[in-house]
């Protein structure tokens, strides 16, 4: 760029450092730099009196004592008479659990409403309006409790399906719905070998993996064969055994078992217990945060000009095609970032838990255990820690799949 | 132009348009529009803006629907039968006002996709096709930008390309040179100059009279959805019938 003309010889003044643009920002800097110092400092002045008035100092040692309260909802080992620090790891997995969970399903649910909403059929679209304006205008907290609700007072007690005159019956005598969750058959591994060496489920998870190189290997060279010969073959089904052949093998030789559900004394015990308050909180979450999603995509799609849907036409593409390779590359610019907003979303709105007592991390670290210790400032800092790391590592991720398919201009 | 009556002009038909009328709700856009192109016939529309000329066009090539009358194209009827417009878009190529171009694409992607998975030609000899007709729109070293790097008159070059790799039997253009600078309208119709020379069958719409003179050998003047009058350009130029295209000409002409 060419330099302004030089500037105007003359002494310093003053007045220059608000007047004059090559200090003006420098001093507002430095004024605000100043006034962010002074009221931390403040901060901290405040607390230690406070702190020193009531006798008390900050520390982490609390962490180690043992919790002495009971979590029923949990996935890794957990007792009353394990530490706080477990129980807030505790806390962190059923976040996330959640988190995820309605992550994909709100995707799932927002995609579909999306592109459903443009549809030409008026009673789907009328319908997606329906869904997207009835949830996006109702607080989530409200959602919650309401399907909380429904689903303790309609579904059956467990001992609906006790005795001869049961009123409730299992589904395929293998599924329980009941008022306090959800009962489903858990895996299990029978073959001694396997049993012993306790990596049961890595090795389905390698082979997963596997798989899915494999499919794309498939894609890679369906692509080839198309450049070759123009022709494309048909993959899907091949895809289809990639993904569920190895699988399927591994699982017999290691001996799958499923450990059925069944009715003891009040309850039932054996297979999968899914709570009631996770099923509400992830429901909830998602079909909430899928109205918002649907927006989203609806938007992407739409932003994408009408001209290029026309010219893709008139060169012949089929409808599908044009979506596939015309808009939605084009779509997905638009839709992703305020994806990640509505991921983060989720997260945070995960703490909302604690109102059907769902033992997120806010129900155990930030409730219970603050309550027991009356250790409020630590567990708030580790709360707050624990959230913006979780955030800004979904921000992270979603960036760079963000940057992955942007738009090359100039 | 002694160029132009050298274009040979066969007796097959192209397009025929039927007393084909259409509606916007229940607004008459077209009305009772006959027309029959040969094959090889270089037609230019004009007419005042709303008048429906850019709506014909698109109706030849089903991104409109008509109302009544038919539509035949290369003895393809016009039907909202899937397979035929397929047909009809594989024969037909277009080209936009605002160009179009795919954005997330290549210029040599743009041109190679509708060939590689309509046409489902090999991809090596898409990009051959490609680069050819690159390489006679003269812009075959801008292959590997994308459309956002090119100046408007190169991207609408490449817009034509992209419609030939389709190897059309009929282009149609609808205002290709309206979004463009003064400069860069020269480039663009002295490509499609030298595509009607190859005797390719044309119906354009643009307001570049001189163009009319130099390539059509028909010019259509519409208003209010109608064809109002249509002659051969000296004829329509020199001598117009109706006062409307009177009224139309010396407005345009008469700066």
């Amino acid at each position: 760029m060419a330099i302004l003309s030089d500037p105007p010889e003359g002494p310093f003044r003053l007045s220059m450092l608000l007047s004059d643009t090559r200090y003006r920002s420098l001093t507002l800097q430095a004024i605000t730099a100043l006034v962010l110092a002074l009221c931390l400092a403040y901060l901290y002045r405040n607390i230690s009196t406070n702190l020193q008035a009531q006798g008390l100092s900050l520390g982490f040692s609390f962490l180690q004592d043992p919790s002495g309260y009971d979590i029923n909802q949990r996935l890794v080992e957990y007792t009353s008479q394990s530490t706080h620090a477990r129980a807030a790891l505790v806390g962190i997995l059923n976040t996330l659990l959640v988190a995820v969970l309605a992550c994909i399903t709100a995707t799932i649910f927002g995609v579909i409403a999306g592109v459903l909403r443009l549809s030409n059929n008026w009673l789907v679209s009328k319908l997606m309006a329906f869904y997207v304006e009835i949830f996006r205008n109702i607080p989530v907290l409200i959602w919650i409790i309401i399907i909380f609700t429904i689903m303790t007072n309609v579904m059956p007690t467990p001992r609906a399906f006790r005795g001869d005159a049961a009123t409730s019956s299992m589904l395929f005598d293998l599924f329980a719905f009941t008022n306090r969750g959800v009962y489903i058959p858990g895996p299990g591994f029978s073959n001694p070998f396997f049993a012993s060496v306790g990596m049961n489920w890595l090795l389905v998870i390698a082979v997963l993996v596997g798989s899915f190189f494999g499919a794309r290997a498939i894609g890679t060279w369906a692509t080839k064969i198309q450049e070759a010969t123009g022709d494309r073959p048909t993959t899907w089904y091949m895809i289809l055994g990639v993904w569920l052949l190895p699988v399927a093998i591994l699982l017999t030789v290691m001996g799958l078992t499923w450990d059925i559900p069944a009715l003891k004394g009040f309850n039932f015990t054996g297979g999968i217990k899914i709570g009631g308050p996770l099923i509400a909180l992830w429901f909830a979450l998602s079909i909430y945060t899928g109205a918002f999603i649907a927006e989203n995509v609806r938007a992407g799609i739409q932003a994408v000009s009408k001209g290029q849907t026309e010219a893709a036409g008139a060169l012949g593409l089929r409808p599908g095609r044009i979506m596939n390779l015309v808009v939605l590359p084009q779509a997905l610019r638009v839709i992703i970032p305020p994806l990640i907003s509505q991921y983060l979303n989720i997260t945070k709105n995960s703490s909302l838990a604690i109102a059907v007592g769902y033992a997120d991390i806010t129900a155990t670290l930030g409730g219970i255990t603050l309550n027991q210790t009356g250790r409020a400032i630590e567990c708030v800092l580790l709360l707050m820690l624990f959230y913006l790391t979780a955030s800004l590592l979904i921000s992270a991720f979603m960036n760079v799949y963000n940057a992955s398919i942007k738009l090359k201009e100039r | 132009m002694a160029e132009a009556a050298t274009m040979q002009v066969s007796d097959e038909v192209a397009v025929t348009i039927n007393n084909m009328n259409k509606w916007y709700g229940s607004f008459h856009v077209l009305r009772d529009i006959n027309l029959t192109v040969n094959r090889g016939e270089r037609i230019v529309i004009c007419g005042p803006s709303g008048s429906g000329k850019s709506t014909l066009i698109r109706c030849i090539n089903a991104l409109e629907e008509h109302q009544k009358g038919s539509i035949e194209v290369d003895g393809t009827l016009l039907s909202s039968d899937l397979k035929n417009i397929d047909k009809i878009r594989s024969e037909v190529g277009m080209c936009f006002q605002h160009f179009n171009l795919f954005p997330h694409l290549t210029i040599l992607e743009n041109c190679t996709l509708a060939p590689i998975w309509v046409r489902k030609t090999p991809k090596k000899e898409a990009e051959e096709i490609a680069m050819h007709f690159l390489e006679k729109v003269k812009i075959p070293d801008q292959a590997n930008k994308y459309p956002g790097q090119l100046s408007g008159g190169q991207q609408q070059r490449v817009a034509i390309a992209r419609s030939l790799c389709m190897k059309p039997r009929i282009m149609l253009f609808d205002e290709p040179t309206s979004a463009l600078d003064p400069e860069m309208i020269k480039e663009v119709l002295d490509t499609m100059i030298e595509l009607a020379e190859e005797g390719m069958t044309m119906l354009c719409v643009t307001h570049e009279m001189g163009f009319a003179r130099q390539v059509a050998n028909r010019v259509i003047f519409m208003d209010e959805g109608q064809i109002v009058e249509q002659n051969e350009p000296e004829a329509f130029f020199n001598n117009p019938q109706s006062p409307r295209t009177q009224l139309f000409l010396s407005q345009i002409l008469g700066h």
